[in-house]
């Protein structure tokens, strides 16, 4: 073990760590408004339940790309990482999701909360209400993306 | 493949035949009615009584249904939900019209029932809080409402918890004085308050009762004239009695289970009616005749014309809709694309003079559905269980409902398709099975991809992403010129759509062959080819500039702006790079798929080749792929969605048509068999 494995190892643990958090929060903050919902108007659940969970993607997002360091930094398989600069590398692969994530899954379950309220004023516009925490997602999706392919092609 | 066409119809008929041409364009479904101007001499009926008078006839027998369902439960599968209406035929329809009075009344005795139980319920509630109260003065030899004899007083109550008998002597003592002789009993001690008699002489009673209530001495809160043993006797009967009471109405509600149907169909038959009587106040009518006029599918008119106009003699006028009158939108598409209908009725219906985009947008939903979920295993899974309800309930289905299940199933046929494609099924489980239980030890993997697996060359797929992108957005572009054209708007076309195309074309042939490009997409394509048309890729692009600069703001008449306003919509070509890299999702969540069931098999196949590993193995990968499994339909489902509304949509469609809302019978629970005469 040595110090490139520890920064590579820190850089899937923020991964994890970050995304989960962003998606925990954003799925809790959701989660307050769908009760509320389900409180007033108990046939709403299921559609209320698929907004509340739209925040839930960047905490496996940010799985996934730890996963794939992990099986690559020879931990789950893959060669160890033995110098500092491929550590690093590593490391600022797994930043994109880290961050973006945290702060996505924030925002999107504000978003979601939002629509929550919309879908409970008007059952009809679910389709539309879906819409806008998708948008958020985007940039998750692109973080996602770059930490990926950064994570494939190191070596 | 497109909107129906709609026509206005107007119905001039004679009044004795209103309740008939109503009840048979009620029964045919076929026609939106507009509620007409009010002009001179028309005058509209007031039918607001009886249809409110139906309407609570509708809510009581729902009251009724509803309290069966909570006592006599219907038995129902797990797939009832699918199981659509119960058809009825006329001859059941004239029967519960014949009965409807002593429906509503079995209803009302039914719903009374459970009105009388549930007041029962409260009044053993109430009881039993009594006799909570009562059960510490059991012991008691005296009435709780005794207040003493001819020379002695009596208190009987609760002081606060905390408080002893000593306590208490020695306060009154200290109170009343030394000298005021008084007996102070404790009846019972429970941990909220001590229950106690205190006797003392009359003359007595003032000084004692104070000083009592300066420690908190409280009176009974139900005193009665009765022994409290007594008391809760009494009170354990009347409860007895209250039980008896509810067992014998529960029998009866019970009972009443084989009225469900009959409740049922008599709801329906009211609603109905309750609608009927709905556009029955809407109605212009005259003396002698009255006015209907309302939206008529092209299809369906002469069907009308003969109905309505030949079978009661009424005046039929058809007109086709004014310029400027929208009117309602109903689709009509082939098998597979009216799938997608209820996707689009979700953003918003086409309006008259559009593209009905359901044709394509089905085929492009269907196929990035896939793409995303892409997995063997979960696509077969959803074909399956989509499959199966489709068979089994497609006929009773609601429409909407139908067209959800059969999407679904279609997304599966792709989900499979793509998943087969990438290698995955169930992830990478036939591998991992393979090794860890069968000891494969060949190289590579056993169930081959049959185009490329996604996680070794993730930049190659990104490259078919924007492609498939890119195919999707241009459709888009290509239904507005398609519109423009179908209004002979050829300016429109050339400097809109086409102006577009070519400067797209151009930049993508100009880029494709750069060193940019080629470090995107590593080895995986050679473009080299591009570079051969390098010149004419050129040309396209500064014609397709050229004509975006001075064509797209043709409205405006000061030239200088237009040029400034046309340089600024050059602008929007970042807009289409957005949109294309939005499309890089299809590879993002693909993969998600993918990864995650590989997490799911390896920690699954952590415990080795045991009976302890294998029985593991089961357990995780149940849970897990349930779990992925839901987690990446919704996924795949949302961002379906947005690729087409926000990307594909934001090229073309605009929305906000207005559904077509057939004047028909309104039933929940029944179909009534239209009998061949």
């Amino acid at each position: 073990m040595n110090i490139g494995m520890a920064f590579a190892l820190l850089g899937a643990a923020l991964a994890t760590g970050l995304a989960g958090w962003g998606s925990a929060k954003g799925v809790g903050i959701a989660g307050q408004a769908a009760a509320g919902v389900v409180a007033e108007d108990p046939s709403q659940f299921a559609k209320v339940l698929i907004l509340e969970l739209l925040p839930g993607t960047q905490g496996i997002y940010g799985l996934l790309v730890a996963f794939i360091t992990l099986a690559n930094i020879g931990v789950l398989g893959g060669n160890p990482v033995t110098d500092l600069p491929t550590g690093l590398m590593y490391l600022g692969a797994c930043l994109p999701i880290a961050i973006a994530g945290l702060g996505s899954g924030i925002y999107q379950g504000k978003t979601s909360a939002a629509s929550i309220g919309l879908v409970a004023k008007k059952p009809d516009q679910f389709g539309k209400a879906m819409l806008f925490p998708a948008m958020v997602e985007t940039y998750a999706i692109l973080a996602l993306l770059v930490s990926i392919l950064a994570v494939t092609n190191i070596r | 493949m497109a909107i129906v066409p709609m026509q206005q119809v107007s119905i001039c008929a004679l009044k004795k035949d209103r309740k008939a041409i109503l009840e048979k364009l009620q029964s045919m479904g076929v026609m939106e009615i507009v509620p007409m101007e009010q002009t001179e001499g028309l005058a509209v009926m007031d039918t607001l009584a009886s249809r409110q008078q139906f309407e609570r006839n509708a809510a009581l027998l729902e009251q009724a249904l509803s309290v069966l369902a909570e006592h006599v439960p219907e038995p129902k599968s797990l797939l009832a939900s699918f199981e659509g209406k119960e058809k009825i035929s006329g001859r059941d329809k004239m029967a519960t019209i014949l009965r409807r009075d002593r429906t509503m009344e079995r209803a009302g005795k039914l719903v009374r029932l459970a009105r009388s139980q549930s007041e029962n319920r409260q009044r053993i509630g109430k009881l039993t809080a009594q006799i909570e109260s009562l059960r510490p003065w059991e012991n008691l030899g005296l009435p709780l409402n005794f207040k003493g004899t001819e020379k002695a007083a009596v208190f009987l109550g609760t002081l606060p918890a905390g408080v002893t008998a000593e306590q208490a002597s020695a306060l009154i003592r200290e109170k009343a004085g030394e000298d005021v002789p008084f007996e102070l009993e404790t009846v019972t001690q429970t941990p909220e308050a001590l229950y106690i008699g205190v006797l003392c002489l009359k003359e007595h009673a003032a000084a004692v009762e104070s000083a009592l209530r300066a420690e908190g001495f409280a009176r009974p809160s139900s005193p009665t004239h009765r022994l409290p043993a007594r008391k809760i006797e009494r009170l354990q009967k009347e409860i007895e009695s209250l039980k008896q009471t509810n067992e014998e109405l529960e029998a009866d509600i019970r009972g009443m289970a084989e009225d469900r149907e009959s409740f049922k169909r008599a709801a329906d038959y009211f609603r109905t009616r309750a609608e009927k009587y709905r556009i029955l106040g809407e109605l212009s009518q005259s003396e002698t005749a009255f006015f209907v006029t309302g939206y008529v599918p092209k299809k369906a008119v002469p069907a009308v014309e003969k109905a309505i106009g030949e079978g009661y003699g009424a005046a039929v006028e058809v007109s086709d809709l004014a310029a400027d009158d929208p009117g309602p939108t109903l689709l009509h598409n082939n098998a597979f694309a009216e799938s997608v209908e209820g996707v689009l009725e979700s953003y918003g219906l086409p309006t008259k003079g559009h593209v009905d985009p359901s044709a394509i947008m089905s085929v492009f939903y269907v196929f990035f559905f896939g793409m995303m979920f892409s997995d063997g295993g979960y696509g077969l899974i959803m074909m399956a269980a989509c499959g199966f309800v489709w068979w089994k309930y497609g006929k009773t289905l609601k429409d909407s409902m139908r067209k959800m299940v059969k999407l679904f199933f279609w997304c599966g046929v792709s989900t499979a398709f793509w998943g087969f494609m990438y290698g995955g099924f169930f992830g990478d489980a036939i591998d991992v099975v393979g090794r860890t239980f069968f000891g494969y030890t060949g190289e590579g993997s056993i169930l081959k991809p049959l185009w490329f697996e996604p996680m070794r060359e993730p930049m190659r797929l990104l490259v078919w992403c924007m492609f498939f992108g890119l195919i999707h957005l241009f459709f888009g572009l290509g239904i507005k010129g398609y519109e423009y054209l179908k209004d002979k708007d050829y300016v429109g076309f050339v400097s809109d759509v086409l102006s577009w195309f070519l400067f797209l074309l151009g930049l993508i042939f100009m880029l494709l062959p750069s060193s940019l490009f080629s470090s995107i997409a590593g080895d995986a394509f050679d473009f080299s080819w591009a570079a051969a048309l390098a010149v004419p890729a050129k040309v396209l692009t500064i014609v397709g500039l050229l004509l975006i600069l001075v064509m797209q703001e043709r409205a405006q008449k000061n030239w200088v702006l237009r040029i400034l306003l046309g340089a600024y919509d050059i602008y929007g070509v970042t807009g289409w790079l957005s949109d294309i890299l939005s499309y890089s999702r299809l590879l993002a969540l693909g993969l998600a798929t993918g990864v995650i069931a590989q997490v799911i098999n390896m920690m699954g196949s952590m415990g080795g080749k045991t009976v302890f590993g294998a029985i593991m193995f089961v357990i995780v990968f149940i849970v897990g792929h349930a779990l992925n499994f839901a987690i990446n339909v919704l996924g795949a489902y949302v961002h379906t969605n947005r690729l087409q509304f926000v990307e594909f949509f934001g090229k073309f469609y605009e929305g906000g048509g207005k559904p077509f809302e057939a004047f028909k019978t309104v039933n929940q629970y029944t179909e009534v068999e239209e009998e061949a005469s």
